[in-house]
């Protein structure tokens, strides 16, 4: 099963390093990994796609995270009801002639057009993983060059920040 | 007070008490050398930076204090990597410090330079660059508190030559302020009640004791649980010397080279008390297979040991000072007569499986027995002296034949298996304990992976006791290839052209050697009376296996006891 932490870390050089490196070592699997500032200087906040086997092992994982001692506080936001979104930037082939399939397409997903040339459109897209992939799936027609995903975050719903939970 | 940073370094160890230093000079770190010559600070010069490492690990496990080591930057650092990993799978408190080249050549593959943090990582509690002399003092203050308080561990200081060589007000800070960090010491008492509960209506409980007793001297508080319920007990390698192993309701350890009355015990209890236990797998064997009629309670500091490898029904997390006092407390308030008669069955029964196999081989070989070596220093050493092991068949042979009778007398690599941490860390525990003899047993494959460091035995005037059960070959390799791979002995045997003796005198060690089992008794008895370093060579048959044994993936029942496998 895939689940979503969020672990609060001190702003520290090589703490993603630690992270990533004591899940990957004890046999984890990391589906995304996305960091980031917060709203405190001094504080980064990491956001985590695991898939594990089950609760024990999604526990393990918790555990020890929480032995790292640049780790303040990691909250599981899977059955937290929260916003989930992951941001893309899609490179894909474009002519005269399907363009307007093309724009029409981004007006659909409610994605944005953040370059245009002759050959190719750049599409940025947010939301969750789910539209993204599905966008995906649509422009392979078209022919994609590349793609950019940032791994998602997540921020919980209400006025209870992650930190206070 | 204005000073260098090397000095700073210094004042630092004199504010946490340290009262000796192992380690070995080089270029990144010739100014801390320079500081330490000035301060004229207690310090060890090992042979090799692996010998300092294992020596401050060994002068931790047998004081209890935190082992402080220095190394200079990249093959110094990367030469502690063994031993870091040895003290971080024993949860040993350990401070290494280490020299990093200067702040500006950093990352640029500069002579003698390692990332020593990166390196260390995946093996220590934490670790540090400092690349700014006015961290050094909160650094310090860290690293000493997050090594030795909650589940102690190695933490790692990297120090940049040109901080070494900085200046800096210096005042050494009184408390620690680590956001992420809050170790446990008291939990949920409620838990608490719940485990006696639990043992109310156990009719066959078994206390399983770990490493985490040793390391946290509870020993005294345990005694006063099993003085009170009479329950029998089991142990791990690291678990030895908490309850004395002459004890009648000790079975002795458990596991691979578990005896036959505590592999029994193990397999038909119906509640297990895991205290200060990891549940490593030379215990287990296979875990679907492990404690199989029984609930698990798991006692431990350290919530993430909860479920790692088994899973557990009842837990209690927090320090054993915590928990041990006050489950003995809850269970002497409970009638436990009644209680003590419904498992009189249950400890006759394993009374009855200690009589009927004894834990040691029968082979009828011609010549020494190794447990008779070990037997006999038991018996002249009365299990007061500290006794350190390399790692191999010695190592279990001493286990199982030794009678630890205190907490932090049997130092061995139990997590990691690391051949060659004998020596120094004989030496390490010497240091710090003069009057207590201190006997090491190895192997004469464990003496040659840090052989150097007879050296800085002798240097020293260390009267440790070094006992090399020769058996010209390596034993545990040799055992597994005879009973898995068909006798194929590859690259098992060392030749036997290594003469112990001369290699001890030539390291102004004195040599003794004993090649028949009459001479036995009377050399043994000798050498330990001899003052000074002394290495006892002991010519053993090969054939020799560790027995009981249970076969890798078996079951805790299934033991080789005896005979030719």
């Amino acid at each position: 099963m895939k689940y979503t932490l969020a672990v609060l870390v001190e702003n520290r050089p090589g703490v993603l390093t630690h992270i990533s490196g004591l899940i990957s070592r004890r046999a984890f699997n990391i589906e995304s990994i996305a960091a980031g500032s917060t709203e405190e200087a001094d504080t980064t906040r990491i956001t985590i796609g695991v898939e594990v086997e089950d609760e024990f092992e999604l526990d393990q994982v918790v555990n020890q995270l929480s032995k790292l001692i640049n780790v303040i506080k990691i909250i599981n936001l899977t059955y937290v009801d929260s916003i989930q979104r992951e941001l893309a930037l899609i490179k894909v082939r474009a002519n005269k002639a399907n363009r307007s399939d093309l724009v029409d397409i981004v007006e659909i997903f409610r994605a944005k057009i953040v370059d245009v040339n002759r050959e190719t459109l750049v599409i940025e897209l947010t939301g969750e993983e789910a539209k993204i992939d599905a966008l995906c799936e649509v422009l392979v027609d078209f022919g994609i060059i590349e793609i950019v995903r940032t791994g998602r975050i997540a921020v919980s719903r209400g006025p209870v920040p992650a930190k206070e939970m | 007070m204005r000073m260098l940073g090397a000095e700073a370094v210094i004042e630092c160890l004199k504010a946490e008490e340290v009262e000796i230093v192992f380690g070995y000079p080089g270029g990144a770190v010739l100014t801390l050398y320079d500081a330490l010559f000035k301060t004229n600070f207690p310090h060890v010069l090992t042979r090799h930076e692996q010998g300092a490492v294992h020596a401050a690990d060994g002068y931790a496990r047998a004081t209890g204090k935190t082992g402080v080591c220095f190394a200079t930057s990249g093959p110094g650092g990367t030469n502690l990597v063994t031993g870091i990993a040895t003290a971080y799978m024993d949860s040993i408190p350990l401070v290494a410090i280490t020299g990093q080249v200067g702040v500006s050549l950093i990352g640029k593959d500069s002579f003698q330079e390692a990332d020593i943090c990166g390196i260390t990582t995946p093996i220590t509690k934490h670790n540090y660059l400092v690349k700014k002399v006015q961290d050094l003092p909160r650094v310090i203050k860290e690293a000493f508190y997050i090594a030795r308080t909650g589940r102690p561990g190695p933490v790692v200081i990297d120090i940049s030559k040109d901080v070494f060589n900085d200046t800096l007000d210096f005042e050494y800070p009184d408390a620690v302020e680590l956001r992420g960090y809050k170790p446990i010491f008291s939990g949920d008492a409620s838990k608490i009640d719940l485990v006696v509960t639990e043992l109310e209506k156990a009719k066959k409980p078994l206390l399983f004791i770990g490493g985490g007793v040793n390391i946290s001297g509870t020993s005294q508080e345990l005694r006063k649980f099993v003085e009170s319920t009479g329950i029998p007990i089991i142990t791990s390698l690291m678990g030895l010397g908490c309850i004395p192993c002459d004890a009648p309701q000790h079975l002795g350890m458990v596991g691979m080279h578990g005896t036959y009355a505590a592999n029994m015990a193990t397999m038909e209890c119906d509640l297990l008390l895991g205290v200060g236990v990891r549940f490593d797998d030379r215990v287990t064997s296979l875990v679907k297979n492990f404690a199989p009629k029984a609930k698990i309670v798991h006692f431990d500091i350290d919530p993430a040991e909860v479920n790692k490898n088994v899973r557990s029904d009842f837990r209690v997390i927090g320090d054993l000072r915590w928990s041990l006092p006050l489950l003995a407390e809850k269970v002497a308030l409970q009638g436990l007569q009644k209680w003590q008669q419904e498992t009189g069955e249950w400890n006759k029964l394993v009374q009855e499986w200690k009589k009927e196999k004894p834990p040691v081989s029968e082979l009828e070989t011609a010549g020494i027995k190794p447990q008779a070596v070990i037997e006999k220093v038991s018996e002249l050493t009365k299990g007061d002296a500290i006794i350190v092991t390399d790692v191999g068949q010695h190592q279990m042979w001493t286990a199982q034949s030794y009678t630890f009778k205190k907490q932090r007398s049997f130092l061995t690599s139990g997590g990691l298996g690391t051949m060659g941490y004998g020596l120094p860390a004989a030496i390490g525990a010497q240091i710090t304990l003069p009057e207590k003899p201190v006997v090491l047993f190895t192997g004469d494959g464990s003496i040659m992976m840090n052989c150097q460091e007879l050296a800085t035995m002798a240097d020293n005037g260390l009267p440790v006791k070094i006992i090399v059960m020769n058996n010209q070959v390596l034993g545990m390799v040799n055992q597994w290839q005879r009973m898995f791979y068909g006798k194929r002995y590859s690259h098992s045997s060392t030749k036997g052209c290594t003469d112990f003796v001369k290699l001890a005198e030539a390291m102004g060690v004195t040599g003794l050697c004993v090649t028949e089992p009459e001479e036995l008794d009377a050399i043994l008895e000798k050498a330990l009376k001899m003052e000074g370093p002394v290495l006892v060579e002991v010519l053993l048959p090969a054939t020799e296996d560790v027995l009981p044994m249970v076969p890798p993936g078996g079951r805790l029942d299934q033991m080789v006891l005896g005979g030719v496998f």
